[in-house]
């Protein structure tokens, strides 16, 4: 062990549990007994204003797969939501900030205080962004449509009130938003890319797509992986956006999974359902994600 | 890439990026029939301060005392997170002790679970801790925050082990090396670690939105979108309160952004 000079010097056991109790109080009592009481809530009938709880087993989730049940549409409606959402914008959250690091990637007179410009709409937090451009999408009075009404392109679009035009909407901002915040991960990886490969590159003759494509692509690959799993993460969460830009119109059609399990479990109180959709949720999510990264890994396999 | 392509990309990007935040700013000083008014108009022809004089003095959006209470929570649960991850980090670097890797594993795990799964029984614990709509439910049980372990854990293993080791020979204990050696070279990593957990939880919504009730203890994002139903086209108003919430971590940005972009991207690096 090369840190036992240190460690045999640091009192012990007791104290190692004494620097860990603060956290692991924290840790156990919000993320582990959570996860196992969501379970436990799930299998109940459970409104926290009633007495009574009871238990009701598989139920729960057997509402959310029965096309008969009150629960059905709404819960796969809204994750067909999030579904669309996810789909759409993950692949402009990697491609679009990866272009603008690309473009910062070389040194240049302002260079931080444009990565500056671009990383501030994501310190503003959602709500902030949402009011913002909820009022810039106004159909009537927003800007966005009096400039798109001056470059003669339709100038009374329903940007919040129709699909797929919010659909548009809420990743475009969602991009607006979050692009500084993927392109900041990018550029330092693109800046640990060791200059001697594109020198390599270069005495072989290649142009710059062939550098591109042979030696920026498979250094960052770690870096794309990590970005792409935080995005999927974070849009397969997406909530501010919606609830503050379209409510969820039109219809429920803007209402993504993480809204639908908040409404039902924090405002209707039908808390074993909602937890047993949050359930379902994960799960769907941690299996595209196993695929996700299977098939990266599959098709990266040869190049590393 | 020619120099001027680059140029010129860079500025549309910036013109994308700021006139929104201009046209904010420029509305939140117009009347509320300008602010309504097609087309719209740049700069305020008759520049007031009436809509930050009406938000500020309404009692059912009462946003100083959201600011106030968003400054509250986040410094504290920025304190709380720093505090508790560094120990727990200090311990998980330095120490050896049965079930290390276990609760190491077991904290790095969880950086995958997607929070949804944690709101509706977190909500029915901060329930029974007669916690709800209070601001402790704000400020802790998001400081359970793995990322700052793992974050700082990185850290500690980095620094040389001469200087905690020639501290133990002049006498000093596990507590003194942390707190006079170790956390004094981790300044840094410290300062960064709080910036983001501030900046987590100033932006935090879902979360307040359901757990504060009353309108005088919103935090200024939850308190938005009350101030949106409550004016659902007064966008005067709407702009005002949004530049009140942004206009502290706009200036927090300004001075501490060297931190805060260099924290996020080394959190992709280690990742």
């Amino acid at each position: 062990m090369s840190n036992s000079s240190v460690a045999s010097r640091q009192g012990g056991q007791k104290t190692a549990w004494l620097f860990l109790a603060p956290y692991l109080a924290l840790f156990v009592a919000f993320v582990l007994a959570p996860i196992v009481m969501g379970l436990w809530i799930s299998l109940h009938d459970w409104d926290p204003n009633l007495p009574g709880k009871p238990f009701v087993g598989l139920e729960n989730y057997a509402d959310l797969v029965n096309p008969d049940s009150l629960a059905f549409t709404p819960f796969w409606d809204s994750m067909q939501a999030t579904g669309i959402f996810t789909l759409f914008s993950v692949p402009l959250l990697i491609v679009v900030p990866l272009a603008v690091a690309l473009v910062m990637n070389q040194r240049f007179r302002g260079r931080n205080v444009f990565r500056s410009i671009y990383f501030a709409p994501y310190v503003l937090g959602v709500a902030v962004v949402g009011v913002l451009w909820r009022f810039l999408l106004d159909a009537n009075i927003g800007l966005v449509n009096y400039l798109l009404g001056l470059v003669g392109l339709p100038e009374t679009t329903p940007w919040l009130s129709s699909v797929p035009e919010a659909w548009v909407a809420l990743i475009g901002v969602t991009i607006w938003w979050t692009l500084g915040f993927n392109a900041v991960i990018f550029l330092a990886g693109l800046q640990d890319v060791p200059p001697e490969l594109y020198e390599a590159a270069e005495v072989d003759g290649a142009g710059a797509w062939a550098k591109f494509r042979n030696v920026t692509l498979p250094s960052l690959r770690p870096v794309t992986v990590f970005v792409l799993m935080i995005t999927i993460i974070a849009s397969a969460n997406m909530f501010g956006q919606s609830f503050i830009m379209t409510g969820g119109q039109p219809g429920q059609e803007t209402r993504t999974a993480i809204f639908y399990i908040a409404e039902t479990g924090l405002q209707n109180f039908q808390m074993g359902s909602a937890a047993a959709g949050s359930w379902v949720l994960t799960l769907i999510l941690m299996l595209s994600s196993v695929l996700i990264f299977g098939l990266l890994r599959e098709r990266g396999g040869g190049r590393q | 890439m020619s120099r001027a392509l680059r140029y010129g990309v860079l500025v549309v990007l910036t013109l994308l990026f700021v006139s929104p935040l201009l046209f904010m700013i420029s509305t939140s000083f117009k009347d509320r029939q300008e602010s309504a008014q097609t087309p719209p108009t740049w700069f305020p022809q008759n520049p007031t301060l009436s809509a930050y004089d009406q938000i500020l003095t309404a009692t059912d959006t009462p946003v100083f005392r959201w600011f106030a209470n968003s400054m509250l929570a986040a410094s504290l649960n920025a304190l709380l997170v720093v505090a508790t991850a560094a120990l727990a980090a200090y311990a998980l670097a330095r120490m050896e002790f049965r079930g290390r890797k276990v609760v190491f594993a077991t904290i790095v795990a969880t950086l995958f679970v997607p929070p949804v799964i944690l709101v509706i029984p977190n909500y029915e614990i901060v329930g029974r801790l007669l916690w709800l709509d209070t601001l402790i439910a704000v400020i802790v049980p998001t400081a359970a925050n793995a990322f700052g372990v793992f974050f700082l854990r990185q850290f500690f293993l980095q620094l040389p082990k001469e200087l905690e080791e020639s501290a133990f020979l002049d006498g000093a204990n596990t507590w003194q090396v942390f707190y006079r050696v170790v956390l004094p070279l981790s300044r840094p990593a410290l300062a960064t670690l709080a910036l983001l957990a501030f900046l987590t939880n100033w932006n935090d919504f879902l979360w307040p939105v359901y757990v504060l009730f009353s309108p005088e203890n919103q935090t200024l994002q939850a308190g938005l979108s009350t101030l949106q139903s409550a004016n659902a086209v007064r966008y005067d108003l709407l702009m005002a309160g949004a530049v009140i919430a942004s206009l502290p971590v706009l200036i927090l940005y300004v001075f501490a952004q060297r931190f805060v972009i260099e924290g996020v991207s080394r959190s992709g690096l280690k990742g």
